[in-house]
């Protein structure tokens, strides 16, 4: 068993489905320069992906930010800090959690969707059928969803901040005796536009990253209820760990501006 | 005569280290109606897919109206592709749309469709189908295998293809509804002119629905002849197939095509 052969397979694998991955999402892409445009698929993409998610972002962005809230508390109360929650807390969300977290839940939500969708399209040969009625496949199932998730992750993401730094008030105001409107100011005067567009960035990368992966999986899936559950899962996966690394390759590159 | 409107030369296939089609010849006159014939596994899927540009095969020449369509660029292919109507197996329907939308899909999204007129146009193709305008509203999943496929045939005529595929258009059918499918296809294909290329393993669908029959056994045709001409073929490959005997010289293949 030759070990450098072993890796050498593995490297090229990997090298390859990148590959892959790069000329579908080229392929989708350039699918929707010129018409017809499938604008019913799209609104009902940004619909689904933007509207049908906002309970479990909302959920996600209120109890994150109030569960924050009691840990930079208990944890700055150590160096007698606890006045700077809010600052601490917001910058926390913005520019981290709300759009990690937000996009780790459309991974769950609407990246395994996607590909639990296409995927049974693909074993049930409706994408081949849509391919012989003069209707490319990609333009009409993949580049809407990938354009409208890339559209409405930011946005998402934004709510998510809004919702997150409120959860975070409930508690400081609340249970923690902070002043409300004193809250509001802290953050207000201290949030810096860059810290939000940094992470509305990060959203559309991420909801491209998500919504390609989902696609991608699903579309490439094959071998009945099996292979799209492994679509689904390769998809969440695949996702999920894009938006981590890619979160942290990010980060640091606006930490240098 | 005429030269034929689809030509198949030494056309081949291979799915990693299993070859499915081997060079595979093949000439359907304009108008004719070809049923292939071949067990489980033996490539006739493939081939329908390689002439309809879904699978790409890796030698041979696929001319139809005199032109390579395989020395083409993709989207001449397609352009020329277009002409052909495909009957999926299990109907291929898009579950998420209704029976009329998906009977005029390719007028509402395809390239050089109109959506004007889509419904009434659906509802004539339904009409011709033997269906009646109360199914258009109703959703592919509320609809019976028969009904199904009967949708799927609507669809596939829909833009007056030149060219017709059926993929095993009877399979998991009763008797009766797939004499009905079968009646409707021969009248369909000749009330449009069309040439007709169908697989199946069901001989009486064979019998009634071919001008000629021709059998694929491991990737090549061994066999060519009038459906008359099937039962008393001197083949013995032919023989043990149209009689449904387990002993002979075919053996199972065992991995799917």
């Amino acid at each position: 068993m030759n070990i450098f052969g072993a890796v050498g397979r593995a490297s090229l694998a990997v090298i390859r489905e990148i590959g892959r991955i790069s000329i579908f999402a080229l392929r989708s892409g350039f699918s929707w320069v010129v018409g017809p445009f499938y604008w019913r698929a799209f609104f009902n993409a940004l619909l689904k992906i933007g509207f049908n998610t906002l309970p479990v972002i909302g959920l996600t962005a209120i109890f994150t930010g109030a569960a924050l809230a009691l840990n930079i508390y208990d944890g700055s109360m150590r160096f007698n800090a606890e006045t700077f929650l809010p600052q601490i807390l917001s910058v926390s969300i913005v520019r981290e959690l709300g759009p990690v977290l937000a996009a780790l839940m459309l991974s769950g939500r609407s990246s395994s969707a996607m590909a639990a969708e296409l995927g049974s399209m693909r074993v049930t040969d409706q994408i081949d059928a849509m391919s012989t009625l003069a209707v490319d496949p990609y333009k009409y199932l993949v580049a809407p969803r990938i354009i409208a998730t890339t559209i409405m992750t930011p946005v998402l993401v934004l709510v998510a901040d809004i919702i997150g730094v409120y959860g975070g008030y409930l508690v400081a105001v609340y249970l923690l005796d902070f002043s409300g409107p004193i809250y509001i100011r802290n953050i207000a005067e201290f949030l810096e536009n860059r810290d939000v567009i940094s992470g509305l960035i990060k959203a559309g990368v991420f909801g491209f990253l998500l919504s390609t992966m989902g696609c991608y999986y699903g579309f490439t899936s094959k071998g009945g209820a099996q292979g799209v559950g492994a679509a689904t899962r390769s998809a969440v996966v695949a996702s999920a760990v894009l938006i981590l690394a890619s979160n942290y390759i990010m980060t640091s590159f606006f930490v240098e501006f | 005569m005429a030269e034929p409107k689809i030509s198949i030369r030494g056309l081949r296939k291979a799915f990693g280290s299993k070859v499915v089609l081997d060079g595979v010849d093949l000439d359907i006159d304009e108008g004719a109606s070809l049923v292939v014939i071949g067990g489980s596994g033996s490539g006739k899927s493939v081939l329908l897919k390689c002439v309809l540009g879904l699978i790409h095969p890796d030698a041979g020449e696929i001319i139809i109206d005199g032109v390579d369509i395989l020395k083409l660029s993709e989207f001449e292919r397609m352009r020329r592709t277009r002409q052909i109507g495909m009957l999926f197996q299990a109907g291929a329907l898009f579950d998420s749309l209704k029976v009329w939308e998906n009977v005029s899909f390719r007028l509402l999204y395809g390239e050089t469709g109109s959506a004007r007129n889509a419904r009434k146009k659906a509802v004539d193709c339904l009409a011709q189908v033997g269906l009646s305008a109360d199914v258009a509203n109703l959703s592919p999943a509320e609809l019976s295998g028969g009904m199904q496929k009967r949708v799927g045939l609507a669809r596939a005529i829909a833009a007056d293809p030149s060219i017709l595929f059926f993929d095993e258009p009877t399979t998991g059918l009763d008797p009766i509804t797939a004499d009905v499918i079968n009646t409707l296809i021969i009248d369909r294909v000749r009330a449009l002119g069309a040439t007709a290329i169908s697989i199946t393993h069901d001989m009486a669908s064979a019998r009634k629905i071919a001008d000629e029959v021709a059998m694929i056994y491991e990737g090549k045709i061994i066999w060519r002849g009038s459906p008359e001409s099937m039962m008393n073929s001197g083949n013995d490959y032919v023989d043990q197939f149209v009689n449904g005997r387990a002993e002979g010289p075919i053996k199972m293949s065992i991995r799917r095509a």
